[in-house]
Formats: structure tokens, sequence, C-alpha cells
């Protein structure tokens, strides 16, 4: 905060350089500083908010490959257990031994996939990208509140990355014990491989990913609540505002106990202390840790778990609320509703936590507190999913790319969010937790879904960052073949799940009762690895549309939020003149009356007395 | 690069802060949370068993007392600099710097005595999660103490530039609500350590 590296000539904040807000230029109108900035401060060490959008979107894309090939990987050994895989050796070398994947690299593999998937795509990836791209752009600022802190936000991002990614490569393998890290398995070094190195490379690495959370996320609520333009107010935010806007605030209350767990348990592992440890006995040795309990560490880990989960799936909800509404040409409907669930589940998300721990011997009183506030949840949930259907309902629709993940998200949401309501219930949970049902479940209504608001996300506001449009016959094949691929791959994990399949798993040769589902999984299996390399197609279009693509026009879509009223490439401050200011909500689609089919945010009421009601005309004269 | 102060008359307005300030307050209710992690987990944890009883060091006592007289002293900078008497200021900014530094010093004098007067221990096999909560919860504490120090450094030498006046309250003002912050902070865990040890 105290040091300014922006290669352009005005003086920006230190802490106080700005005097007191009212010290203003009258001419801050006038043409930015376009003189020619060094490439390494803007496409590098940029502080302007849409270079910082793509770079965490471009990292978030590197990330979700690798993610997704490490889910081929363990897919292929649970596909085909008894095969020889010795083609792989000259990618893993010594992690497949005899051709067959190594059990402990096995482990790896789904801490890693969770890891990178939850936190580097669909939190970085995700919201970095579009809370960063969209909230100036939508609430008519010229950037974020602090640009030096926006870009220290991707850096840490950054480096975070590295330290994951190196990770992948060490001598002992990267952390093994689920995403979720539990100790004592991840606290001593003795017990696994993944548990030395690699572990201490995955807390190092959260650690500057929560700093990166933090900058990121106390950066949008300040933009969003100091920066709006004139006339923007609170209740004529689009619903992607809202949604990163809430997001962020999760992310700056539930990230610090994150922080906090992963500093006990660096204490625990290196300094001799024993907060999660006690009685052990490993290799037959006695550990001299006392008096430490695993379970507050998972009181801890879920208390930012079930948050994060939320962080992850908002602003995908805002995001194809927006991209409904616009390809529905209809307003949202029950707008209000739409902010109200949003922060229903966003103050819910923090008292439902231990809906994760049913099984860990918590007071079965305590368990029916927790299973009733995890059912609450259905109930906003529930309000967004009636909202969108009936945004949909007698809509004109185009069948846009985005338009179609958009419905394709609104599809697994329901599919996910009802067995959500299964697990829910402490009874039903004692039987499916830790199974492929719960696998099944967060797949569907987090991975699946968050994936598909992502993609909807880019489709729809790429020719905001890119000022070219994505091939739509390659977006509709990437939709189909995703959207098949993901049920053909989850729904099937259903039934497995319920016949008592445990999740993390090497292989289930072992058990006869699992033999009949040897075919199932390897259905599961085939299809998993076919709608990963589906993935391939959206890749192309994305890389090759970046140059070749169709010129996009100022406002494709047709849509009524100020991104729109932007130059086609924005510049640097978003508007060449004075910042438009608003005098509508943003979801006058197919309003009655009017000529057009959409009026934007920036038309006064004054323009437009054949469409006014009754009390917008009031308001215009 | 756009200054973000400059957008300010253009906007709705937000809550009337400085966008800066917003921040600082955010960023104050994150470092908050992870207390807030800590202590729920003391108080989880305790109510498992096995639980060292300590008595807490005295010294904490005048650790409260510094603490707050530097509250007084940072509060009486900033009203001075409102009524644009420089010096003042400068004297309380230095005594605030001071008496930060005697916290911090009066902090190690307390754990010094733990662990050589009651054996409570951070780490190792006679280590109780009691003690390490204890270290961790004034450790981190302590930390912050310490980056609240460099802030009011920095504030201490814009006001020697005079950049700290009634026209520029940003930085001292920020300065101001970080530091009470951190005295608050410690009122907290004190109070919490003295209810629950
Ligand atoms: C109707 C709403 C929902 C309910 C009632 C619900 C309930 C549950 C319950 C009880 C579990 C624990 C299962 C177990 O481990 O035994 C669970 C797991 C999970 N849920 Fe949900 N859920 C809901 C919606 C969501 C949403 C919207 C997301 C994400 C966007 C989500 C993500 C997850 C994840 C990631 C896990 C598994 C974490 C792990 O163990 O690795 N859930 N859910
Ligand atoms: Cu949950």
């Amino acid at each position: 905060m105290a040091t300014n590296m922006t290669g352009s000539s005005q003086a920006q904040g230190g802490i106080g350089t700005a005097a007191a807000p009212a010290t203003t230029h009258d001419d801050h109108l006038h043409e930015h500083d376009h003189h020619d900035q060094h490439w390494l401060w803007k496409y590098v060490f940029s502080q302007d908010h849409k270079m910082i959008a793509r770079q965490f979107l471009i990292t978030g894309m590197f990330w979700a490959i690798v993610g997704g090939a490490l889910s081929s990987l363990f897919r292929l050994q649970l596909g085909w257990p008894q095969a020889t895989l010795g083609w792989l050796e000259p990618i893993l070398g010594k992690w497949v031994v005899g051709g067959k994947i190594a059990p402990e690299f096995y482990l790896a593999l789904v801490t890693m996939h969770g890891t990178i998937m939850v936190f580097f795509v669909l939190t970085a990836g995700l919201s970095g990208t579009f809370s960063n791209f969209l909230i100036p752009l939508q609430v008519g600022a010229r950037d974020m509140a602090s640009g030096f802190m926006n870009m220290l936000s991707y850096w840490f991002f950054f480096l975070s990355s590295i330290i994951m990614f190196s990770s992948l490569f060490l001598e002992t393998g990267p952390a093994a014990s689920g995403w979720t890290i539990y100790p004592p398995l991840s606290a001593l070094p003795q017990a696994i491989p993944g548990s030395g190195m690699g572990m201490t490379m995955w807390l190092v690495s959260m650690v500057f990913f929560i700093v990166s959370q933090l900058l990121g996320g106390v950066n949008y609520v300040t933009t969003v609540i100091n920066l709006r333009t004139r006339g923007m107010s609170m209740s004529k935010l689009p619903l992607t505002i809202w949604a990163f806007f809430l997001t962020a605030i999760l992310g700056i209350l539930s990230f610090p106990v994150l922080f906090s767990a992963a500093l006990l348990l660096v204490f625990d592992r290196s300094f001799g202390t024993s907060f999660f440890l006690s009685d052990i006995y490993i290799a037959g040795q006695a550990l001299p840790n006392q008096g430490g309990s695993p379970v507050l560490f998972q009181h801890l880990f879920w208390f930012l778990g079930h948050p994060e989960v939320y962080i992850v799936i908002m602003p995908a909800m805002g995001m194809v609320s927006e991209v409904l509404a616009t390809n529905a040409r209809k307003p949202i409907f029950g707008y209000r509703a739409m902010i109200g669930s949003l922060i229903g589940i966003s103050l819910l998300s923090f008292v439902v936590w231990a809906h994760h721990m049913f099984v860990t011997g918590m007071n079965p009183f305590l368990g029916s507190v927790f299973m009733f506030l995890t059912l609450i949840i259905a109930v906003p949930s529930g309000v967004k999913v009636f909202n969108w259907l009936a945004t949909l309902w007698r809509g004109n629709i185009r069948f846009t790319s985005a338009m179609l993940f958009a419905i394709g998200f609104v599809s697994l949401f329901i599919s996910g969010g009802l067995t959500g309501i299964i697990l829910g219930n402490a009874t039903l949970d004692i039987q499916m937790h830790n199974t492929y049902f719960v696998v099944a479940h967060f797949h569907l209504v987090m991975g699946s879904s968050a994936f598909f608001g992502l993609f909807a996300g880019v489709y729809h506001w790429f020719p905001k960052m890119f000022g070219r449009m994505m091939d739509e016959k390659l977006g509709y094949i990437h939709f189909w073949l995703t959207f098949a691929g993901v049920y053909l791959v989850f729904m099937p994990m259903h039934y497995v799940g319920i016949a008592g399949f445990p999740r993390r798993y090497y292989a289930w040769t072992g058990f006869d009762a699992f033999s009949q589902f040897a075919d199932l999984n390897k259905f599961i299996s085939t299809a998993a690895i076919l709608a990963f390399f589906a993935q391939f197609v959206f890749i192309f279009n994305f890389f090759y549309s970046i140059f070749r693509g169709r010129r996009a026009t100022q406002n494709p879509w047709n849509s009524t939020t100020l991104e729109w009223t932007t130059p086609i490439i924005p510049g640097h401050g978003n508007w060449p003149g004075e910042i438009p200011a608003v005098y509508r909500w943003p979801y006058d689609y197919s309003k009655p009356g009017s000529d057009k089919d959409f009026i934007p945010q920036t038309v006064p009421y004054s323009a437009t007395p054949e469409s006014n009601l009754p009390y917008e005309q009031e308001l215009s004269e | 690069m756009m200054d973000a102060t400059q957008e300010l008359p253009e906007k709705e307005v937000g809550l009337g802060w400085h966008p800066y300030r917003v921040l600082l307050i955010l960023m104050i209710f994150s470092f908050f949370m992870v207390f807030a992690g800590w202590t729920s987990g003391y108080i989880v944890r305790r109510d498992e068993g096995n639980w060292r009883e300590f008595d807490l060091p005295n010294i904490f006592i005048l650790s409260t007392v510094l603490v707050t007289l530097s509250s007084a002293t940072i509060q009486w900078a900033y009203y001075s600099a409102k009524k644009d008497e420089l010096r003042r200021v400068q004297v309380g900014l230095v005594l605030t710097l001071l008496l930060g530094l005697g916290f911090l010093a009066s902090q190690w004098a307390a754990w010094t005595y733990l662990v050589h007067q009651t054996n409570t221990y951070f780490g190792g096999a006679d280590a109780n999660p009691s003690g390490s909560f204890l270290y961790v919860l004034t450790g981190w504490h302590a930390f912050h103490i310490i980056s609240g120090l460099i802030f009011v450094g920095v504030v201490l030498k814009r006001s020697l530039n005079y950049q700290v006046h009634s026209r520029a309250m940003l930085s001292i003002g920020n300065g101001a609500i970080y530091w009470h912050f951190l005295g608050l902070l410690w009122w907290y865990l004190y109070l919490f350590l003295l209810l629950n040890h």
C-alpha cells in the first residue's frame, strides 16, 4: 500500500498522499496518460484491472488443464485397476512401478486434483477473473480502489501457484492427505511420503494464496461500496456485482480462519506443539504429542471449507443470472429475491460447517442443530432455481454458447443440490459419508456447475475482454460434449456411492461386493477422460478467437449493463470521456411499450416516456 | 494509473469514507477472524479435557496499561493534527511508538516468566495446548503490533515532512484506527484468557 510502482506520471497513493477526498482535479476527464508504458508494466506488472483479470483467467486455465490431467490419471487407475500402464513411465517416472501407479501417488493425485480445482481454478480463476474484470466495468469505475494491491493480489497468487506446481515434482511427491488435509495424516511426515516436503509446500503455498484472496477481496468490496458511478445505487447493481460483492465478504471472513488452522498445523509439524495430535503410535513407536484434538482441525477447516464452496458457486450464480436474462430477453425474475437469497445463502454458509462432521462423534443434539440449519439453505437455493426457471419461461431465448452453459448450470445445480438435501440429513449422511455419493454430490453442484458458470462467463464477456467473438459452432460442440460428459461421469457415481464405495480408495479389487461395479467404473473413467479431452475444443476456440475471431461490435448481445458502453477494447480508465451515469436497473429487456427490446442503464426515464411505469414517469419529471 | 481519490465527486456516495479507509477496515475484520478462529478453537479444545491450568503472569497487567496509554497518545496526536499543532502530533506519535515498544518488551518478559517460572512451553513433550495457545495468541498479536509500529512510523515520517495536518488527516486517521484495533484486540485476548485459562 505504501509504494507506487506504476510507470505513469500520476502520483498514486501512499497511505495518505491523497490528502482529503475532496482534492480533485477538475480536469480529471482529460485523456489518460497514454504515453508509452514499458511492456513490463503494461502486460506483466499491470495495475489495470482488465489486464489483471486476463492474467487470472489464463493462469486459471493452465491450472484447470493440470487439474483435469491429474484426474484422468487416477480415473485410469480406477477404471482399469489390472492394466499395466507402462506407457506412463516416461511421464511419471518412478510413480509408475512395474506398470502400476504407486498407491501413494494415487493419493497425491486426488489431493492435488481437489486442491487445484477448488482453490486455484474455481476460486482464483473464477472470481479472480470476473470480479476483477466486471466490478469496475459494471459499477462504472475507472479501476479498482487500489490498483497496486490488486496487482499484488495476482502476484501472490502467482507465487502460490509456482510453489504448488513445484511440489508436483518433489522426490517424495506432493501433499497426499486430501484437499482437506486432515491431521494427523497431514501432520506426520513419517505417516506417508506426501506429508513431508509436499505438505510443507502445500501449506506455504496456501498461505500466499490466502494473502492473495484477502488483497483481492478487500479491493472488490471497497470498489463496490465506494466507486459506483452516479445513479448506481445498490438496488441498481447487476446481480453479477451483488454476487461478487458477497463472495468477497465471505472470503474476507472465512479465509483467515483457514489461515489460523494452517498455522497451527505448521506448528504441529515443525515446532513440536500438539494442537491436533494426541496418543499416536506410528511404526510401533509412541509419539510424545499429548492433548491435541484432530476434530478441532476439522472445525477450523470446515469453518472456511463450507463458505468456500459458496465462494466458488456464487460468482457463477451471478453471471448465470446475467446471461440468462440477457439471452432470454426478459428481466430477471425476482431481482430483489435474487439479492435476498444471495444474502441468505451468505449468512447461512457460516453456520452449517459441521454437516461435514456428522460422523466425528459429535453430540447428536448439536448434529440436529447443524442438520436443521443445513436444510434451511435449500430455501434460498430453491428461490434462485425457481427464479432462473421463471426467467426462462416464455422468454425469447437466444441460444448463444453462453446461454447454453447458463442453462446447463441451472440443470447441474438442481441435480447436485437435491443430493445435498439427502446428505444434509445426519441419519442418511452417516451411511453416505465418505462414499462416492458425496463425490457425486459436490462434483455436480459445485465442480460442474461452477465450471459451467465460468464457461458462460467466458463466452459472454470474451468480446469485452479481447474485442473479438468466440466461435459459436465450436461453442456448441464444447457445450454438448461437456454437458453429456459430466452427467455420464457423475450420475453413475451416485449408485456406486449408495452401494458403499468409499472415496479415496486406490482400488476395490480386494472387495468382492464391489466387483459388479467394475464395468460401471470403466464407463465413468471413459466418460471422464473424453470430457477432459473435449475441453481442448474450448482451449482451441479461446486462443484462436483471441487472434482470429470475428471482430466484436460494441454491444454484441444487446445488453443493458455499463460495460457495453465502453469502447470495444476499453483503454486505461475504461471510458475515454466522462463515466456515464445510471438511471435505471439493469434488466429492462422487452419492456412493454418500448420499441427496442432492451434499454441500457444509461438511458434516462425522460427519454422513454412510451415505456415508463407510472412511478418512473414521476422520476423523469 | 487512476488515482481512486479523483473519482469520488462523480460517484455515488459510498459510506462517505475514503477508499483506503474502507480497505483498512475490511482488513481489520479479516485480521480479527484469525483470532476468532483460534479463540473458538481454544474453547472447543479446552472442553475436551487434558488441559493444563496455570496462572497468567501479572506483567500482562502492565501490558494492558501500556497499550491503553498508547491508544490515548495516538488519539492525542490525531486531535493535535486536526488543530494543526504539528509539534504535538510528532510528540504524540513518538510516545505511541515508545509505548508500543514497551508493550512488546512486557510481552517478552511475560513469555520468559511463563517458561522459567511456570514451565509453560510452546512445544515439545512437556507442552500442553493450553500453553501453546497462549503463545500463539499473544505472539500473533505481538506480530501485529510490530506491523502497527511500522504504520505509526510511516505516519511519523509523513508528519515530519509536513504531510499530516488538518487537511491531510487520512494517514494519521488510518494509523489511529489500526492502533486502536490492536489495543482493543489485546483487551479482548487478555479478558478471554483471564476468563478461560
Ligand atoms: C441444498 C444445499 C446443500 C446441502 C444441504 C449440502 C449438504 C452437504 C453435506 C451434508 C455434505 C457432507 C457430506 C459428507 O461428507 O458426508 C456436503 C458435501 C459437500 N458439498 Fe454440499 N450441500 C449443498 C449444496 C452445496 C453447494 C451449493 C456446494 C458448492 C457449490 C456444495 C459443495 C460440497 C462439497 C465440495 C462437499 C464435499 C467436501 C468434501 O468432503 O470433500 N454443496 N454437502
Ligand atoms: Cu458444506
